[in-house]
């Protein structure tokens, strides 16, 4: 399948005499396949936006390669750019202007058809308040706006910074299935969100930025595995039969803690084995439960960006990975 | 071209680029009906009661003289005309000549095309410069301010072309709108000195003069309005060019100005502004140095002088222009947006 985003070896220094040098992007690569949907997850200052704000020749990196539907970028822009749309971080418009003026004059400025100001206006259920002012809507029709005005020029790349934020939920939801069908009408979505729920529904593939550099990236089923911890739960018959069933798999070379009424398991690569060894010792099994592990404690153990009990996280602190280009823990390299 | 024509579209869209134009107008309109007002024309009923003036006039001077005189013998009779009130000789104390008192100084105000239509387009550049200063700086300090700008680098990602191009479509705007004015200025005061003055002695050669001015005049308004827009752009923000404009203003030419005063520095004027605009306007402003006497040949005392010409005013813009608005796409194609 071939690329529609590359990026390579992003770097981007932020250079201040009071608060010294830091690297926004170190080294950051990036792939985004055709006709995907895709997730681009990180902490709050991770590098996410300064990424796409560099993509789309707002910030000019200090070294690193980007590729966008196959030309080079910033130099290919002006040819590429009419077929990218792009929302970068919170929407922003002229608060005086109408919501069909703002589309209207960045059609004029894009050379798009007028007609298809009316089509994503519907397509983002403004039709009825596109006569009133900015300034009056709330965050979410700003951002349902923002996105109108990214799909005006019916781009190949659609690239949408936190897109559901502001949305109620029935709005949240057409959001889902606007970002499916765009996808299955052949568009490739970038989507940056820290609704990782939303993320996993609707994405193809994700990537995980922290501090500058990619710690994961995949699909998100092979990312989801790659960090799965083989953890199971098991519950007995009789609650009095569990220190033995602990004992029996501690031998066995399975790690256990022990709960009151349960047990939990890890490292365990075929339940059916745990089934078979305490049923030898006569202990039965009145329940068995896999643990499913999601996006978001991916996203925590690899972002380093769980809460702690008594302590207050600093935006910084979340987790750097190996050196300069060296690979995050879920693949690495250029490319998936 | 579609980007030129959006963006015309977005100027003359927005409210306060509106609002602005209509006040200045408004102001405009507003100097041409106080002009109109404020003059009459002059016919014979007006000569003669000028006339009436003056004799009235001379009547009451000869009538004060001779008090004075009377009230000058009356005391030196009386031996108390020692304070210097009165002359040794009461006899010098006469009115003056009748043809002293000129009818001309009683006459109403009116409005001489060719004398005086040349200093109204002072105010005309002024206002009209004022605002397309203004609206330039909004129309771009807005953009940066309310993320207008990076939408449309997202859409058309050359910088100094969507810059240049807003400049562009800028002045054609305020084009759009002085060359009108400036018509109506002159057809306005023209129909003034028509009902309330006088349009005698128009040559070409004043047409040509006042042509040029008003050329001058339309010249200033759109260097100001590039280097509002250039100052906005540069600190991306309306504010910056509005505040810069107070700060040099405030600081640079008032405090300047009494600084420069204060050191009795010869030709302060020379330091400000406004000297090498009103220059620019009127193509010579003549200083003059009250402390220096070149005394003439009949022993009159002359302040030395020093002329600032419109062609010095044209470099001090040019350089201006340049700077500004080189410093604005400089920063424009260097600075990262976010």
């Amino acid at each position: 399948m071939p690329a529609v985003l590359e990026i390579e070896g992003l770097r981007k220094t932020y250079k201040s005499r009071r608060r010294g040098t830091r690297n926004a992007l170190d080294g950051f690569d990036m792939r985004v396949d055709a006709g995907q949907v895709h997730g681009f997850l990180g902490p709050n200052g991770s590098g996410k936006t300064t990424t796409l704000r560099t993509l789309l020749g707002l910030i000019r990196p200090d070294g690193g390669r980007m590729a966008l539907l196959g030309h080079e970028v910033p130099d290919a822009l002006p040819t590429v750019a009419g077929q990218v749309g792009a929302i970068v971080e919170s929407p922003q418009f002229f608060p005086h202007f109408t919501a069909r003026d703002t589309l209207s004059l960045l059609a004029g400025a894009g050379e798009v058809p007028a007609v298809r100001v009316d089509e994503v206006l519907e397509l983002v259920g403004l039709r009825d308040r596109s006569g009133e002012r900015v300034k009056t809507y709330s965050l979410g029709m700003k951002q349902r706006l923002a996105v109108a005005s990214a799909l005006l020029k019916n781009p190949k790349l659609l690239i949408l910074d936190e897109p559901a934020n502001g949305l109620d939920p029935g709005g949240i939801r057409e959001m889902r299935t606007l970002m499916r069908t765009l996808a299955e009408s052949g568009m490739t979505v970038v989507l940056s969100s820290h609704i990782l729920g939303e993320i996993q529904l609707i994405c193809d593939s994700v990537t995980i930025i922290s501090l500058g550099r990619r710690v994961a990236f995949g699909p998100v089923d092979e990312v989801l595995a790659q960090h799965s911890s083989g953890a199971v739960r098991i519950r007995l018959e009789a609650v009095s039969d569990l220190p033995v069933a602990t004992e029996a798999l501690t031998q066995a070379g399975i790690r256990v803690t022990g709960h009151p009424d349960h047990l939990m398991l890890a490292g365990v690569d075929k339940p059916a084995s745990v089934t078979r060894l305490l049923a030898e010792k006569n202990l039965y099994v009145s329940e068995l439960a896999p643990i499913a592990v999601d996006l978001e404690s991916v996203f925590l153990e690899l972002t380093a960006t769980a809460p702690v009990p008594g302590q207050h996280r600093q935006v910084d602190e979340s987790m750097k990975v190996g050196g300069t280009g060296q690979p995050g823990p879920a693949g690495g390299g250029w490319g998936a | 071209m579609s980007l030129f024509r959006t963006e015309l579209r977005r100027l003359s869209k927005r409210r306060f680029t509106r609002y602005m134009t209509l006040l200045g107008l408004l102001v405009l309109a507003a100097v041409v009906v106080g002009v109109f007002f404020t003059n009459q024309k002059i016919g014979a009923d007006q000569l003669a009661q000028a006339e009436r003036q003056a004799d009235q006039q001379y009547q009451e001077q000869v009538r004060w003289s001779e008090q004075e005189r009377a009230a000058c013998e009356q005391a030196k009779t009386a031996g108390t005309a020692t304070d210097g009130r009165y002359p040794p000789d009461c006899s010098v104390i006469t009115p003056p000549p009748r043809e002293e008192i000129k009818a001309d100084w009683f006459l109403p105000s009116t409005f001489d095309f060719k004398e005086t239509f040349d200093e109204t387009l002072i105010p005309f550049a002024a206002i009209l410069a004022l605002v397309g200063f203004v609206i330039g700086a909004s129309f771009v300090g807005a953009e940066w301010s309310t993320g207008g700008m990076m939408n449309l680098l997202l859409w058309r990602p050359k910088r100094l072309t969507v810059l240049l191009t807003k400049l562009a479509a800028l002045l054609t705007g305020i084009l759009a709108v002085t060359l009108p004015a400036a018509v109506l200025w002159f057809a306005g005061f023209w129909a003034v000195a028509n009902f309330r003055g006088s349009t005698e002695k128009m040559t070409s050669g004043v047409w040509q003069s006042f042509m040029l001015t008003g050329v001058r005049g339309v010249v200033l308004v759109l260097v100001l309005t590039t280097i509002g827009f250039a100052l906005a752009s540069l600190g991306r923000h309306t504010a910056m060019a509005l505040g810069g404009v107070v700060a040099v203003m405030v600081v640079g030419q008032f405090g300047l100005g009494i600084l420069l005063s204060m050191a009795s520095v010869r030709f302060a004027e020379a330091w400000l502004l406004p000297t090498y605009a009103l220059a620019w306007m009127t193509k010579t402003v003549t200083l003059q140095d009250w402390n220096a006497c070149n005394a003439t040949y009949y022993g009159e005392c002359k302040p030395a002088t020093m002329d600032i010409t419109w062609q010095q005013s044209s470099v001090l813009l040019s350089v201006g222009v340049v700077v500004i608005l080189g410093a604005a796409l400089w920063a424009m194609r260097r600075r990262d947006i976010s």
